[in-house]
């Protein structure tokens, strides 16, 4: 099972160089479409298998790369990663509007009354067709890609598209056929997958994600391997069933895969997967203390005002995108500066909030003490082991400990559903929700000015030199460990304030406020907003905070958020600096102009490339 | 933190602890195999305080993954990197920087989303930082600017510059570090007549303060011009070393220039 929905990752990244995370809601899409045609319109599952398999995912697929993945051949990983996670939470939004999910829906299993008689256990035949499946799948891959006249141009082009190109054989088409194959793997799994869960959008998603650790321990390109892994995934996952007793397993058996993917990405030693790529592209100049002081104020006046004059409604409006905004801040140090991808950035929120409700349930002032060290600790243990890690394993490694956290900590601590109340900082005059607003305006403006701040000092210089040469550091007597587990610590510090911050705000939490799809989506707002800006991070919280408020009145909109988000992730692949970066350096631009063009050759880092068949 | 002994260049050699007569660096019978192809076969030369030392050779020779192993960044099968009569073959890259060790790439290695002062202002923070030796960076920084001719575009950011000014900011970034050996890797390519003789210049001056400047250069007249001694490298062997109108007399080099047959015998012409 999960070696089909590796082998269809691993077979697109091989071919296009770009990691597919929206991979496993591709699965989600092909079981569902299946799902539509079975038991809606009562197709014959025969033809409805076929047609889903050979006609529609392919297509799909092909059409993705066309119209999103061409275009980012060559350019920064951050660019791929955000695009591909953009289309993830897309076509999760598409989902939840054609199928609503608050309706139940079952797949049936594949000759659900059979089962095999084996010597010693006795095996379902849908099970014994998924084994089957999946070994067919992978001999038929192997062969494909190394008999076949199209199999040998899809690994030519990993190799050189140039090359491929001059022979008079289109790279662009292979590639696009290994998306259309790739998606027809997804929705493979999916299908198969199905059954043996509930056909819920979030779950089997999830589910078609777990694979990421199969392919990871094929590192990304060898087919046998990610058979292997696949294989160890799943035989962990029935002994963990089989052999532990008591509740402990069945606590930690769904954070299992999670688990391997962070220590497969961890444990590889290979050179390729020091793949790099620098997080986004454009940072605009450091803006000065005077005129950071002076937009801060100038915020701070408007806070006073709004909570002054305006209605209650739209004083918390300001309050969720300033504590939203606060935690941005936390990712604009991290991404923005310091250049490191982060897909876990709201667990460290949730854990700040939850010990901040935990420690200091009156709200004391002191609770801060203790949520700040926390969260700085748990953003060391999380960087320690993924220290070597850049661009895309670092993704994944930090994707794995969100998905992780959530299975084991978010639904266990806060109880399955439940709610815990988040108390507000107990401090003289902000007992009211106006009061309040000043104060996470102050916080917010106070987190500004400091990270401006940071960024013109000594230590925004060595951030952002790590940030484009880990080389050129160590070969001048700077070690990177130390700046980035610094930078790690302290985003991770801010972000547990700003769980306390945020928590307060909104009064009761819950642990799904904090799951690893939020922190996508929270990524995807700041890139879109301008991730190496402060201003962006602003701009970013306002969108955040807008969904919701819009959604109330615009009934279409109520399912769309995540459409939303995605899509405008996605564009990030036509202009990858985001709205604030973008005007930003269309203004540089323009003032370079007028003082007359200095550069006629310009540097550019070179294209990420790895991966090879 | 426990650091070795400081060697605070530029100020003339004073060779305190080291014997006086020990090279600045001294590569002994260094190896470096990729899979089968053998880029580098049993190196050995030395490069001496106070000049400036060419290493040249057609594409492919084996230059600049020597700087690799010099610096630490590539672990060679064989032999040793031997810094001042001090065996370093096993210190990391941060180590060997710290013992007085700059180099440039080849490859820009620039810190693109920095201005050309503020990269040369890190590398005067990181030296300070390790070299607890209370050098005001801002003033480092402001006077290496003017040495490399940078003041003009002090103030844009390297991602912006031309090829040959970035190479002059990684210049600056590696003196800022105040090293006792410069490793240079075509710091001239991208440069026009006058901005190259400049450069020559820059290095001259900067060897006769008593730092110890290894060039790899395609500019062959200006590697004639400035260098003391020259070696030349050849696919990953060592076939001359000697004084610059020694080596252009060398048969063997000149076959390998040339591309003639039969001409890359080793034959090391050990100098010094």
């Amino acid at each position: 099972m999960y070696s089909i929905t590796a082998s269809g990752l691993v077979v697109t990244y091989a071919t296009s160089g770009i990691f597919n995370f929206a991979h496993g809601a591709l699965g989600m899409l092909g079981a569902f479409t299946y799902w539509q045609l079975t038991v809606a319109w009562h197709v014959p599952p025969l033809a409805a298998l076929a047609l889903v398999l050979l006609v529609v995912a392919p297509l799909l697929g092909a059409v993705v790369e066309r119209v999103l993945i061409r275009r980012l051949y060559g350019t920064s990983l951050s660019v791929t990663l955000v695009v591909t996670v953009g289309l993830l939470l897309a076509l999760i939004g598409v989902a939840n509007l054609i199928w609503s999910p608050v309706t139940p829906r079952v797949l049936k299993p594949f000759f659900p009354n059979s089962l095999i008689h084996l010597p010693g256990v006795n095996v379902s035949a849908h099970q014994a067709i998924v084994v089957l499946v999946s070994l067919l799948v992978a001999v038929a891959l192997r062969v494909f890609l190394a008999r076949t006249r199209t199999g040998a141009t899809m690994r030519a082009v990993v190799d050189d598209p140039g090359l491929v190109a001059l022979t008079g054989t289109s790279p662009a088409r292979a590639s696009q056929l290994s998306w259309a194959l790739g998606s027809s793997l997804a929705a493979l799994a999916g299908i198969l997958l199905a059954p043996l869960v509930t056909l819920s959008i979030l779950t089997l998603t999830l589910l078609v994600i777990n694979g990421y650790a199969a392919a990871v321990v094929g590192r990304l390109r060898s087919l046998p391997l990610t058979a292997v892994g696949g294989l160890a995934l799943g035989l962990a996952e029935s002994y963990s069933t089989g052999y532990l007793g008591g509740d402990l397993p069945n606590l930690l058996r769904p954070a299992l895969p999670m688990f391997l993917l962070f220590v497969a990405v961890v444990f590889l030693r290979d050179t390729r997967l020091r793949a790099g790529g620098r997080i986004v592209g454009w940072s605009p100049r450091a803006v000065g203390l005077g005129e950071s002081v002076r937009w801060s104020s100038l915020l701070l006046v408007v806070a006073l005002l709004a909570a002054a004059l305006a209605p209650g409604g739209l004083v918390d409006f300001l309050s969720s995108t300033l504590a939203i905004g606060f935690v941005l801040l936390s990712l604009v140090l991290l991404s923005g500066y310091a250049g490191q991808v982060s897909l876990c950035q709201l667990t460290f929120v949730g854990v700040g909030a939850y010990v901040m409700a935990k420690v200091a349930p009156g709200g004391s002032a002191f609770g801060i003490l203790v949520v700040v060290p926390v969260c700085a600790l748990l953003g060391v243990a999380v960087a320690v082991p993924v220290l070597r890690l850049r661009g895309l394993y670092l993704a994944l490694a930090t994707l794995a400990f969100a998905s992780g956290m959530d299975t084991i900590f978010f639904l266990n601590a806060f109880g399955t559903g439940g709610a815990i109340s988040v108390p507000r900082l107990s401090l003289p005059g902000v007992d009211s929700n106006r009061g309040y607003l000043i104060l996470l305006t102050l916080a917010f403006a106070a987190g500004a000015v400091g990270l401006l701040s940071l960024r013109r000092s000594r230590v925004g210089r060595r951030m952002s030199a790590l940030n484009d040469s880990p080389a050129a550091c160590v070969t001048l007597g700077v070690g990177v460990n130390r700046t980035k587990l610094g930078v790690f610590a302290g985003a991770a510090a801010m972000s547990g304030l700003g769980g306390v911050l945020l928590g307060g705000q909104e009064g009761l939490v819950s642990g799904n406020d904090f799951q690893m799809l939020n922190s996508l989506v929270l990524l995807l707002i700041l890139t879109i907003g301008g991730a190496s800006t402060v201003s962006g991070a602003l701009l970013g919280a306002v969108l955040f905070s807008a969904f919701p408020i819009i959604a109330e009145h615009v009934s279409f909109l109520s399912q769309a958020s995540l459409l939303l988000t995605g899509l405008g992730a996605v564009s990030i692949g036509r202009n990858p600096y985001g709205i604030v970066g973008e005007a930003s350096r269309r203004f540089a631009a323009a003032r370079q102009a007028g003082r007359g063009a200095l550069a006629s050759v310009v540097i550019r880092p070179s294209p990420l490339r790895d991966g090879v068949l | 933190m426990r650091r070795t002994t400081t060697l605070s260049a530029p100020s003339p050699v004073d060779g305190q602890g080291d014997e006086p007569t020990d090279p600045a660096l001294q590569v002994h019978d260094v190896s470096v195999a990729f899979g089968g192809v053998r880029a580098l076969d049993a190196v050995s030369l030395s490069v001496q305080a106070g000049q400036v030392t060419g290493l040249i050779g057609p594409n492919g020779a084996g230059k600049t993954t020597l700087f690799n192993v010099i610096t630490g960044l590539q672990t060679p099968n064989a032999g040793r990197i031997v810094l001042r009569g001090r065996d370093i073959t096993a210190r990391t890259p941060v180590r060997r920087a710290r013992m007085g060790m700059a180099r440039t790439f080849q490859r820009l290695e620039v810190f693109g989303s920095l201005t050309a002062l503020d990269n040369i202002l890190a590398a005067a923070e990181f030296r300070r930082g390790w070299a607890r030796d209370g050098s005001d960076p801002r003033r480092v920084a402001d006077d290496i600017l003017d040495r490399v001719g940078l003041r003009e575009v002090a103030g844009e950011r390297v991602d912006g510059l031309p090829t040959g000014l970035a190479r002059l900011v990684e210049l600056g970034r590696a003196l800022a570090t105040r090293p006792s050996l410069l490793l240079l890797d075509e710091p001239g390519s991208g440069l026009d007549g006058t901005e190259s003789a400049a450069l020559g210049e820059l290095l001259v001056e900067t060897s006769a303060t008593g730092t110890a400047v290894l060039i790899v250069e395609h500019d062959v007249e200006l590697v004639m011009r400035i260098c003391s001694t020259v070696h030349v490298l050849d696919f990953g062997r060592l076939i001359a070393s000697g004084a610059p109108s020694q080596v252009q007399r060398d048969p063997a080099v000149q076959a390998a220039y040339l591309g003639a047959e039969g001409g890359s015998t080793a034959t090391g012409k050990g100098v010094t």
